[in-house]
């Protein structure tokens, strides 16, 4: 299954945030590297929604939709915003 | 409350001669969904291989030393936590019994390492007595990597997320330490028929 | 701009469908009726949601397909695997609601004031949000210049041809068809690769601002080759939409 962008999840991200997302700029915790949301590699196939550093794989985000509640994990980032 | 959509349906398999089979919450289909967390590894034959213990004491096994070994023809139901379950599927591997026998049982818990960093824990209880198999064939054809070829792990009595993709080695643990999507809210045990998907259920 | 819904929540509402028109043998453009529609962007999309008799339910998204100003619409493809889409492309018909929320997106989207020149690449269903940029160059009357390269798997699959070879002077439009080609076509013929580019597109010099919309592996190989051939990749914005329909 390939992956999508941080456009495909745009409303979560809205959702979540409170805000559109997707030309936000994130840092990877990992390997350093600056991408717009809309840029980063998407896994949305999975019990949950996996985000990656398009350079390194670096996991950056997870969302999980625990019964009624959307959990994120954003520790692979930097930075976001 | 959400308007019910004229005329959609969910793709499913009629179920009324699956009773019994099905666990709560779940609904058949005849596809094999492809979910990852992550991009597909590739990793080539003579770079593979499977190990089982703890660093520094482990039985590591090559690709033909592995295809050596004894297995098993399996057909099992397997359960998705996304709510899919599909019958009956045909697996070829070798028995988690099998690996342990050659390589010791070192503790009461057993993480799974697999190729792209994915993890995911389980009891030693729950990989033996015929319960769990290191597969490499789907449906009589070799595994695709799509679906976890090389090999993964197939531990059907549990949510397939425990049934690791890539696998690559069975660690032993003293406590039962959560894996990938264990970290992430997921149950640290995962039993369908007592519908176990997130950590509290 | 007319209300983008960048700040404030985004909820969920029911529009009603309006019309459902025929693009292609699989692709329908489904025109909508959106209460209290806050307007968009020329790139961006909305999600709809479909709730069953059971209430199972099942989310996607949609570029919108016209341009701002335009009511909402939006051009679906039929996957032959696909839960949603079958149902929106053959069961969905005027009259029906339909649970969306949006617009939603604010990286690939295009306004005049960006500027260009502007380069624009489709894989298949990718031509969707490309489409509202190309509406949206248009009704604002900007002369900002435009190519666009279309790839799709045959001259049948070209969705909005007849939009496209009624596009203005100033909007170039270079198909190229992968799988099946009409006797005596003599435009391109191949997948999209760097010496395609290199013909087509404007170089690297020209800095141009290119969107790329298609099934990931067509975006992927497309935006790489145009960074390889020396485009910044800040002025190369991506849209992927998984699968590999449709180029």
């Amino acid at each position: 299954m390939d992956a999508v962008d941080g456009n495909a999840i745009g409303g979560l991200l809205h959702e979540v945030f409170g805000s559109e997302m997707t030309a936000a700029m994130s840092v990877c915790g990992s390997c350093g590297t600056a991408r717009q949301v809309g840029e980063l590699a998407v896994y949305a196939h999975a019990p949950g929604t996996v985000v990656r550093c398009p350079s390194c794989d670096n996991v950056l985000m997870v969302f999980v939709k625990i019964h009624d509640r959307t959990c994120i994990d954003l520790m692979g980032l930097a930075s976001l915003g | 409350m959400s308007p019910v959509s004229r005329g959609f349906h969910r793709r499913r398999q009629d179920s009324a001669e699956n009773a019994g089979r099905v666990p709560p919450g779940q609904y058949v289909t005849k596809d094999f969904p492809v979910l990852s967390a992550g991009p597909t590894p590739h990793t080539p034959l003579d770079g593979w291989n499977f190990s089982v213990g703890r660093p520094g004491r482990q039985r590591t096994w090559n690709w033909a030393e592995f295809r050596d070994l004894p297995s098993e023809d399996v057909t099992v139901d397997i359960h998705c936590v996304t709510k899919w379950t599909k019958l009956d599927t045909a697996w070829q591997g070798v028995s988690v019994d099998t690996l342990l026998d050659l390589a010791g049982h070192d503790g009461p818990f057993a993480m799974a390492h697999c190729d792209g960093g994915y993890t995911t824990n389980l009891p030693v209880e729950d990989l033996t007595g015929g319960k769990a198999w290191v597969a490499y064939a789907y449906g009589g054809q070799p595994l695709e990597p799509e679906h976890g070829g090389p090999a993964r792990l197939l531990v059907p009595h549990l949510y397939f997320w425990k049934s690791a993709k890539w696998v690559r080695g069975l660690e032993f643990m003293d406590t039962d330490e959560p894996g990938f999507w264990e970290n992430y809210g997921y149950h640290i045990y995962g039993d369908p028929w007592r519908e176990q998907r997130y950590a509290g259920d | 701009m007319a209300g983008t819904a960048l700040r404030g929540r985004l909820t969920w509402q029911v529009a009603k469908v309006v019309a459902v028109a025929v693009e292609t043998a699989s692709v329908r453009t489904i025109m909508l009726d959106v209460p209290n529609w806050p307007g968009h962007q020329a790139g961006q999309h909305v999600d709809i949601r479909l709730t069953d008799e059971d209430g199972y339910v099942a989310e996607r998204s949609y570029s919108i397909a016209t341009a701002p100003g335009e009511p909402v619409a939006l051009t679906v493809e039929r996957l032959d695997d696909g839960e949603v889409s079958p149902y929106l492309t053959d069961e969905l018909r005027a009259g029906d609601e339909l649970e969306l929320r949006g617009p939603i997106g604010g990286y690939f989207v295009w306004e005049p004031d960006d500027g260009g020149p502007l380069l624009l690449l489709a894989g298949g269903s990718g031509i969707v949000p490309l489409r509202s940029i190309l509406r949206h160059r248009e009704r604002t009357g900007s002369t900002v210049p435009v190519r666009l390269l279309y790839s799709s798997r045959t001259l049948d699959d070209v969705i909005y041809r007849g939009e496209l070879d009624q596009a203005a002077a100033d909007v170039e439009v270079i198909y190229t068809l992968t799988r099946h080609q009409p006797p005596g076509w003599a435009g391109y013929a191949r997948r999209v690769d760097s010496a395609l580019l290199a013909e087509v597109a404007w170089p690297a010099s020209a800095m141009p601002l290119a969107y790329v919309c298609g099934p990931t592996s067509f975006v992927e190989a497309a935006s790489q080759a145009l960074v390889r051939s020396g485009h910044p990749p800040r002025r190369v914005k991506t849209e992927r939409f998984g699968g590999t329909g449709g180029t």
